[in-house]
């Protein structure tokens, strides 16, 4: 008996150490290279925050890896002002509390600006913290309001109401869907989905735009969309506005298929991913519209490389989270350098240049905008929405 | 002045929480705690304080609860509401705290009461599946809900609406509460741990304690000296319930948004607090304590393993749950433990072993 309890323990142990080498292996060998190119002097320490485990988690991973190759590309081609950046990216597991952990082991890490987080939720609990600690914070993807309610916090993204409101506009405008009935269905117990819900309904009624069914649904009853469906159907809808992340959308898209229903769906920047569900039968999101910053297949050269350096990383397409945390690394190397910041300058003193630096700037050549994107001291950035709609199984620019 | 057995164990928790208190802060004083420590201190106590106040549901009345982390979203959420309400009126920020305290605390009580009746008829699976009900509609309404005054009054809803002129929405639907002011620190966690340890143990060791014990070990019998079943129930049930919304309190506190998603209030959530206490032992007050340390810190320092972190936090998950139950570790502890080491040199120097 003694025997078996010993040799278990050993086998516990053996795994876990040989676990651990795996991790060690892989990882940090970014972080290696990033220390040896700074040995020069100091670099500056960036630190990224978002879910890597966990339901969001592809988000997560899409930011942490494009984050990587921007700082890679920097550093190969001299880094900022002559210093190198270190990076370094902690998980939060989209949890409010265990952002606020991440943060604070950056903090232990020397981290000097934050680009994150990720999601929303955690987004608000961090920048509580920043701002205490004057510490620059620009999220690449944290769309509620109250993301960037301080004036240390920047985003990259639309906000939740922006993407609502820039939908009624495109949808007012386009003369194939202008004059359609429009239904919603949208998840009412996340902010993501409600923000933007609000505020379509708000400018929908502003353009009389004919809106005809409005349902939701909660993340505990995501599986079955039928009552929505049905009620849409019922009511005659031929556009259907889905303001929610792409698992429910490709449900719906597939329950919609097999009741016979066949508007034209329609919708925003968590659309963006569903060509990459598994087992989902991409022919169902034909002709599906999305309002999304970026098109992995767009063919510009920025965006050519990209997804292809990515590609070549990761084995997929990146998502427009991966993109708007690459340009988010270059908006902090254009201001850093506009403003002459140095590493050896305090948390705060960065903060202060950066927060400065951020509204002067127009940042031009970026994958999430197809002209530049300039930043309103509230932390919003002006860009152009881009519509792609889906054609034979890929992102196309739509007219 | 003698100890009973029981009484120096329940002691020896509290001298352990002082000790670890104590420690902490002269670690502080001394610079060498890193900033992510420090910020685990709070989360730590207010998940050790749920994991007590579920023990003396599991452990002690014997009853299956799944619903704890509703009654932490009522405690976080009343507490919240009344701080965010309060916060521009200038009053003292301990008052206002303490305030909230008490106003969570009791409403957790009132909700664990009101839920106790219809759900304390139940026993066993059933009992839990109820639980595990209750608190998934807490949080359901509380995530559905809309609550915001302006000059016409306050307005409650289950759709957004618009407020007219002067005004400020308090619980915002899916968005929840934000702007809580975070007053939690670590010492009125430490103070509030301590308070919970102390009823826990002091209900425990009383009469009241003694006939909840006797309904766990055998109800019937019970039932048959004349124990009043529904009311101890209820008892355990309530205090429970109203710990569990101390916790929610110090939780809503510690970071400044507030929402009722499944993240912090789900199921997941009761289910984790009910790992604390299986692990920690089950009616074992001092091992829930233990247990929550262990299995919240963990995660968290093995944050530079990366993605593996969360498989050899299930990995030691398994391993504790073997060490701890499997009969043949429980075989090998008797014979080679620490325990039985001291009792066979007790008995070898002919002391007794008392």
């Amino acid at each position: 008996m003694k025997k078996r309890v010993l040799s278990a323990m050993l086998a516990a142990s053996m795994a876990v150490s040989v676990l651990a080498g795996c991790a060690t292996g892989t990882a940090p060998a970014a972080q290696g290279e990033a220390a040896s190119g700074s040995s020069g002097g100091e670099a500056f320490k960036i630190g990224g925050i978002g879910p890597t485990t966990g339901a969001a988690a592809i988000y997560g991973s899409d930011v942490r890896d494009a984050m990587q190759i921007a700082v890679d590309e920097i550093n190969a081609d001299g880094g900022i002002n002559g210093y190198q950046i270190e990076y370094k990216f902690e998980d939060d597991e989209h949890n409010a509390e265990k952002a606020v952990n991440a943060y604070n082991t950056l903090k232990d890490w020397g981290m000097q600006m934050l680009i994150g987080t990720v999601t929303s939720a955690p987004c608000i609990a961090v920048s509580e913290k920043t701002k205490e600690d004057n510490m620059f914070q620009l999220t690449p993807s944290g769309t509620a309001v109250n993301c960037v309610q301080y004036d240390n916090a920047f985003r990259l993204c639309f906000s939740d109401p922006n993407q609502g409101s820039a939908s009624a506009d495109y949808i007012a405008g386009n003369d194939s869907l202008k004059g359609s009935k429009i239904a919603i269905i949208y998840d009412s117990s996340i902010e993501y989905s409600t923000g933007i819900h609000d505020s379509f309904v708000a400018r929908a009624s502003e353009l009389s735009l004919d809106v005809v069914s409005d349902t939701s649904f909660t993340t505990d009853s995501n599986t079955d969309f039928t009552v929505q469906l049905q009620s849409s159907k019922d009511a005659g809808a031929d556009l259907l506005f889905l303001p929610i992340y792409y698992q429910e959308a490709s449900l719906i898209l597939q329950q919609a298929d097999s009741m016979g229903y066949a508007p034209v769906f329609f919708g925003v920047d968590g659309m963006d991913g569903i060509l990459g569900v598994e087992n989902f039968d991409t022919s169902l999101a034909e002709g599906v519209y999305l309002l999304t910053p970026f098109s992995a297949t767009a063919q510009d050269e920025l965006t050519v490389n990209f997804v292809k350096k990515f590609k070549e990383m990761t084995g997929h397409i990146p998502n427009q989270f991966g993109a708007d945390a690459y340009d988010a690394v270059y908006a902090v190397k254009a201001v850093c350098e506009a403003q002459n910041v140095a590493p050896s300058q305090s948390v705060s003193d960065i903060c202060e240049a950066m927060k400065k630096g951020m509204t002067e700037i127009e940042l031009g050549n970026v994958l999430t905008s197809p002209t530049s994107i300039t930043w309103t001291a509230e932390g919003e950035p002006n860009k152009d929405p881009r519509a792609v709609i889906i054609k034979n199984s890929e992102y196309v620019l739509a007219e | 002045m003698k100890f009973t057995k029981q009484t120096k164990r329940d002691l020896y928790t509290c001298v352990m929480v002082i000790l670890f208190y104590v420690v902490i802060q002269v670690l502080d004083k001394a610079g060498v705690l890193s900033f992510h420590i420090k910020g685990l201190l709070v989360p730590l106590c207010y998940y050790s304080i749920a994991a007590v106040a579920l023990n003396l549901v599991v452990g002690i009345l014997g009853d299956l609860s799944l619903g704890h982390a509703g009654f932490m979203c009522v405690g976080a959420f009343s507490a919240s509401l009344f701080s965010v309400a309060v916060k521009e009126s200038g009053m003292p920020a301990g008052l206002r705290f303490l305030t909230a305290l008490i106003i969570g605390t009791l409403m957790a009580a009132l909700f664990g009461f009101l839920i106790g009746i219809p759900v304390l008829r139940l026993n066993g699976d059933y009992l839990a599946i109820v639980t595990l009900a209750f608190g998934e509609i807490i949080k359901n309404f509380l995530a559905a809900v809309y609550l915001g005054y302006d000059e016409e009054g306050l307005h409650v809803a289950f759709k957004s609406f618009q407020l007219k002129g002067e005004g400020k929405m308090l619980i915002n639907g899916a968005m929840g509460i934000q702007g809580t002011p975070t007053d939690s620190t670590f010492t009125i966690s430490i103070v509030i741990l301590l308070l919970a340890l102390f009823a826990i143990q002091n209900l425990v060791n009383s009469r009241a304690g003694r006939a909840i014990m006797a309904i766990r070990d055998n109800r019937i019998a019970a039932e048959a000296v004349g124990i009043n079943i529904t009311k101890y129930k209820m008892l355990a049930f309530t205090v429970s319930a109203a710990i569990a919304g101390t916790a929610g309190v110090l939780f809503s506190h510690n970071t400044s948004t507030l929402t009722a998603s499944s993240t912090y209030f789900g199921y997941n959530v009761s289910i984790l607090i009910l790992v604390y206490v299986v692990l920690g032992g089950i009616g074992n007050i001092r091992g829930s304590i233990i247990a929550t340390a262990i299995l919240y810190i963990l995660p968290e320092l093995l944050r530079g393993l990366n993605s593996y972190r969360m498989l050899i936090y299930s990995i030691v998950l398994i391993v504790i749950m073997l060490i701890n139950w499997a009969p043949a570790a429980i075989a090998f502890r008797e014979r080679y433990g620490i325990r039985a080491f001291i009792g066979r040199k007790r008995e070898n120097s002919g002391k007794e072993v008392s």
